[in-house]
């Protein structure tokens, strides 16, 4: 079938077969930060969001996101960044392969709780696994993150 | 591995019906589509169900109507839902998988596959909801886990009666967002209860003999004991059975005791 699919703004025509699924898609259309971890939608490394959703493209079908926004961490590279050097300073990232869908994540919750509590932050976190940090480290990042944010807000 | 020849996007539930009533063997439904991954299958045919227009809550004289596209992040956050029934559909779902699976997984496909590990249905079982088949009509969704299902059908709307009723659910699980050892969710208006207890690991089912118990007023522990001793228990890799029975009577005795604790 013939799909149209816009991945960070910019609009993929392909013929697909019914059974691809989101994550091959948009790795095909050069998007390599989103990540193949357990392909059985338990561990958020393939978070993408569509339509400002994040979900997890191992398990959507890419049939399903025909017309749609689909978003990558390539579609956030400044906030990404922004994110990205407070996981660098707490330590939040070693292996670095969960990295981007964590980061998926992370600036999806911001949008949908500007001023999350310590316990929404990790209900909110709590489908993106990693094996290296013991979330703890992740967790200092969010904080210092969120602060940064708030002072610029305030500025 | 799953294959699928041919991936359809019907534009009304009709025509879905078409599709999947024509060879319910081999056309296969896509809610959420979360669980695809997990199966082993060729498709001849998948009816994607997300461009119809099912993922509405509605607020009916007497009734909170979910659409079967609702997904579970829906019942966690949309305001209709989290003000009734004590919040428990929402807690319910709260720990499925994380976030992501929630905006994904919808009320009807967690409805539809039966499956013995749903929160989803053993929170809905003591809301006394009913479901509702654009082909079969409307029935209890007690009635619909026991029969031999719906093929070729399709769920539109699920309906829980908007009656005032507390509820409360506890479930047991190896982590946190795994899936559960074991479930059960109590409701209560008035005097009236509803127990049903899930992850046995079979489907979810009411316990008659603990719901007597709660509205004779022999209390929470006694409740917890007869849904133990009622209900039919199994062993799988997450827990054995006695295990299971013996969680029972706890997860019961907890949720009826914080409903106790409320006025009725």
């Amino acid at each position: 079938m013939n799909v149209t699919i816009s991945v960070n703004g910019i609009p993929y025509t392909r013929e697909i077969s019914g059974d691809v699924m989101l994550l091959d898609f948009v790795r095909q259309c050069g998007c390599l930060s989103v990540k193949r971890g357990c392909d059985t939608s338990n561990c958020g490394l393939c978070t993408v969001w569509v339509e400002g959703t994040p979900v997890l493209s191992c398990s959507y079908p890419a049939a399903r996101a025909d017309g749609k926004q689909v978003t990558t961490l390539e579609g956030v590279r400044a906030e990404a960044e922004s994110f990205g050097q407070c996981m660098a300073r707490q330590g939040a990232e070693q292996c670095g392969y969960c990295s981007p869908g964590f980061i998926m994540t992370v600036l999806a919750m911001a949008r949908e709780l500007p001023d999350p509590t310590e316990e929404e932050i990790r209900h909110y976190l709590a489908g993106n696994l990693c094996r290296c940090t013991g979330y703890t480290s992740q967790l200092r990042a969010i904080r210092e993150w969120l602060r940064e944010r708030r002072q610029e807000d305030l500025e | 591995m799953y294959h699928i020849k041919e991936y359809l996007i019907p534009e009304s539930v009709e025509e879905a019906c078409h599709v999947l009533s024509s060879d319910p063997r081999n056309h296969v439904a896509l809610g959420g589509g979360c669980w695809l991954r997990l199966g082993e299958r060729r498709i001849a045919k998948a009816v994607d169900l997300s461009r119809l227009d099912l993922n509405k809550i509605e607020e009916e004289a007497g009734w909170l109507v979910l659409g079967s596209g609702v997904t579970l992040r829906q019942l966690e956050i949309h305001p209709a839902v989290t003000a009734r029934f004590s919040g428990m559909l929402g807690a319910a779902v709260s720990s499925i998988v994380g976030v992501q699976f929630r905006n994904m997984a919808t009320v009807g496909g967690s409805i539809c596959g039966r499956f013995g590990f749903s929160d989803v249905i053993t929170a809905l079982l003591s809301l006394d909801a009913r479901v509702v088949f654009h082909r079969a009509g409307e029935m209890p969704l007690e009635q619909f886990l026991t029969s031999d299902g719906c093929p070729g059908d399709i769920l539109t709307q699920v309906r829980i009666p908007d009656d005032g009723r507390q509820a409360a659910y506890e479930s047991v699980r190896r982590s946190s967002t795994d899936f559960p050892v074991l479930t059960a969710a109590v409701s209560r208006t008035g005097e009236e209860w509803r127990i049903s207890v899930g992850a046995r690991p079979f489907v979810a089912m009411r316990s008659r003999e603990a719901e007597r118990c709660l509205k004779d007023g022999r209390g929470a522990a006694a409740a917890g004991a007869a849904a133990a001793e009622e209900l039919r228990f199994g062993g799988n890799l997450r827990a054995s059975e006695e295990y299971r029975r013996q969680i029972a009577s706890v997860l019961v005795r907890r949720a009826a005791q914080r409903l106790e604790e409320e006025p009725g």
